[in-house]
């Protein structure tokens, strides 16, 4: 599976309090998170996002709070793709739950700039930028994520592993 | 190759005889637990899966206290939500506004003697680290690990790495755990401990009591820390024999001490006595700094509570410092014990009636301002000193406000003389 859209670049230690500021969390409908989405870090972001865009950030992306409503607010604000240096851990996880394709990716990051259309595969791990025509290769996720990824989510792994 | 402690205690719970970073186990759970921003959406999840029971009543616990007292009619339905599933279900530990065992979720839960050396737990809220002062592997997760969890009893878990962070010496006057995990964190950043354990040790751990040591891991995530665990000793079997006399009479938990060849990833020497008084500036927990050195910065409003300072220690030691003491013109201080219990002590020790001497404001327990909930929002432009955990962009209200974090003696020292202030200045 592959998606392409126009590049949002962020800098490190993007927190989830910025992601969806928590005067937001009262409800975790995802319309209204996405409807508040980044607004604390760039209020613009919800204007200009269109379906199928790529978040690209530096390291720690989505440090701080557990809170889901993060993915969840990106997700629904039409963003296809993550790519950061690195995830804190608890975002990494929630993203991979709720479905919101995330790749690891340092190189990218140094290279991509804000605006560029890029285009990722999931498969292959590879990301182009079409604009410039550099490809970069992301770090695979470990055998027991991909079974996760498959399953459709953490809901249905557990659902196929355990009595409900 | 040996193991840490906590890859030690992740082995135990994954029903292995060893495990080494890296691997990805599936692990049983002593604890699972939620609050009323975090729980709904699982609950939802749980539902969606067709799931009838949690897996044990006896091991999930819920506690509404981040938008509570509810501050309007949305947190307000949050709040029901939880409490409806948690009567249905019969959580035998779901906790309820002004009940004596209510709190701060990670003030409550070790106090009311629920987390034991050895246990693994998974909660969903990113301070649940809190719990590795007492011995124990805890870790924050989203909702949908938290629904799952609820249903199988057990998580997915990736073996950290670890940080050894040996502590030696003696902490000097007025320096707190506080102090220490900024200090900690300032030296490494708000990734320096990214997806690693941290493991304290050292001669110093024995200068910390039970409440410094909940202090420091608390803000173990605070540098992306999976954990942050505290070898067991006197000082944390002193605290279980207290709060859980029964399992503690039975023996009924685990010490668990890394072996000699355990792998650490890095090794950190902090030496207690250097530790100055630390403060972070805005806008990462890592931008710290001497609080001596930080000038003319004035304030309008000091918090003291949270998960993070809000236990009986901290409130002691602010009424202590209070004591004759007037909060600063143009300040506004709003002090929030963490737990019923350290609200009834600090009424009945007097100490409420120092912080209203002194023009404070007390608040019931609650999460309140630390997010940005209620209790104390800022305003644009407004500047805060506050011992709670995070100062991120727009944390505490307008995108434009500010917070400071501190211990307890430099926010009251600053409450006092209304601008960042060490107690030496009272």
């Amino acid at each position: 599976m592959s998606v392409k859209g126009k590049v949002f670049k962020y800098g490190n230690d993007v927190d989830t309090d910025v992601i969806i500021p928590a005067r937001h969390l009262t409800s975790s409908d995802p319309v209204h998170l996405a409807s508040h989405c980044m607004e604390d870090i760039d209020p613009e972001f919800v204007k200009n996002v269109k379906r199928g865009d790529v978040i690209l950030a530096g390291c720690n992306f989505g440090c701080g709070s557990s809170r889901e409503h993060a993915p969840i607010a990106i997700k629904a604000s039409g963003v296809s793709l993550v790519i950061a240096e690195s995830f804190a851990r608890i975002f990494y996880r929630n993203a991979i739950n709720v479905g919101l394709p995330i790749m690891e990716c340092p190189e990218a990051y140094a290279i991509i700039n804000a605006g560029d259309e890029v285009e990722a595969d999931f498969d292959t791990g590879v990301i182009r930028d079409i604009t410039t025509g550099q490809s970069f290769i992301a770090k695979p996720f470990p055998e027991f994520i991909k079974k996760i990824i498959d399953a459709g989510g953490l809901v249905e792994y557990t659902k196929s592993n355990s009595e409900v | 190759m040996g193991m840490t402690m906590t890859q030690k205690i992740l082995a135990d719970h994954a029903g292995l005889p060893e495990v080494h970073a890296g691997d990805l186990i599936e692990a049983r759970l002593d604890k699972v637990l939620g609050n009323d921003v975090t729980t709904p959406p699982a609950i939802k999840v749980f539902e969606g899966m067709g799931a009838r029971k949690v897996f044990d009543k006896d091991k999930v616990i819920m506690v509404p206290d981040h938008f509570t007292p509810n501050k309007d009619i949305k947190s307000a339905e949050l709040s029901q939500c939880m409490r409806c599933f948690a009567r249905k279900q019969e959580i035998s530990n779901y906790f309820e506004l002004g009940q004596k065992e209510m709190g701060i979720e990670h003030v409550i839960i070790p106090d009311n003697g629920l987390i034991l050396p050895g246990d693994t737990i998974v909660g969903a809220d990113s301070h649940t680290c809190t719990y590795g002062a007492l011995g124990a592997f805890a870790t924050g997760v989203g909702s949908t690990d938290l629904a799952c969890a609820m249903v199988s009893g057990k998580t997915w878990f990736k073996v950290p790495m670890a940080i050894r962070v040996d502590l030696a010496r003696k902490p000097g006057p007025y320096v707190t755990g506080k102090d220490i995990i900024l200090h900690l964190i300032g030296m490494i950043g708000v990734d320096g401990a990214l997806y690693k354990s941290l493991e304290f040790f050292g001669e110093g751990v024995k200068e910390l009591s039970m409440d410094q040591r909940l202090t420091i891991s608390n803000m173990a995530i605070e540098c992306g820390a999976k954990n942050g665990i505290f070898p067991v000793d006197e000082i944390t079997l002193d605290y279980i024999a207290k709060t859980n006399p029964e399992r503690f009479a039975n023996k009924d938990y685990k010490v668990y001490m890394p072996d000699k060849d355990a792998q650490y990833d890095m090794t950190i020497r902090i030496d207690l006595d250097k530790v100055p008084l630390t403060v972070a500036l805005p806008h990462l927990p890592s931008n710290t700094r001497d609080a001596s050195e930080v000038k003319d910065m004035k304030i309008d409003q000091v918090v003291i509570g949270s998960c993070t300072n809000g236990r009986e220690e901290d409130i002691k030691m602010a009424a202590e410092l209070f004591a004759g003491k007037k909060v600063a013109d143009g300040v506004r201080c709003i002090v929030i014990p963490g737990s019923q219990r350290v609200y009834r002590k600090a009424l009945d020790e007097g100490w409420l009636k120092v912080f209203d001497d002194a023009g404070c404001v007390i608040s019931t327990p609650t999460c309140g301002p630390c997010l940005g909930g209620h209790m104390g929002v800022l305003a644009e432009g407004e500047r805060c000193v506050s011992t709670t955990n995070r100062n991120f962009v727009g944390r505490m209200g307008h995108v434009k406000s500010e917070v400071i974090l501190s211990g307890v003696p430099v926010a009251v020292a600053s409450a006092v003389m209304g601008r960042v202030a060490t107690p030496f200045e009272l």
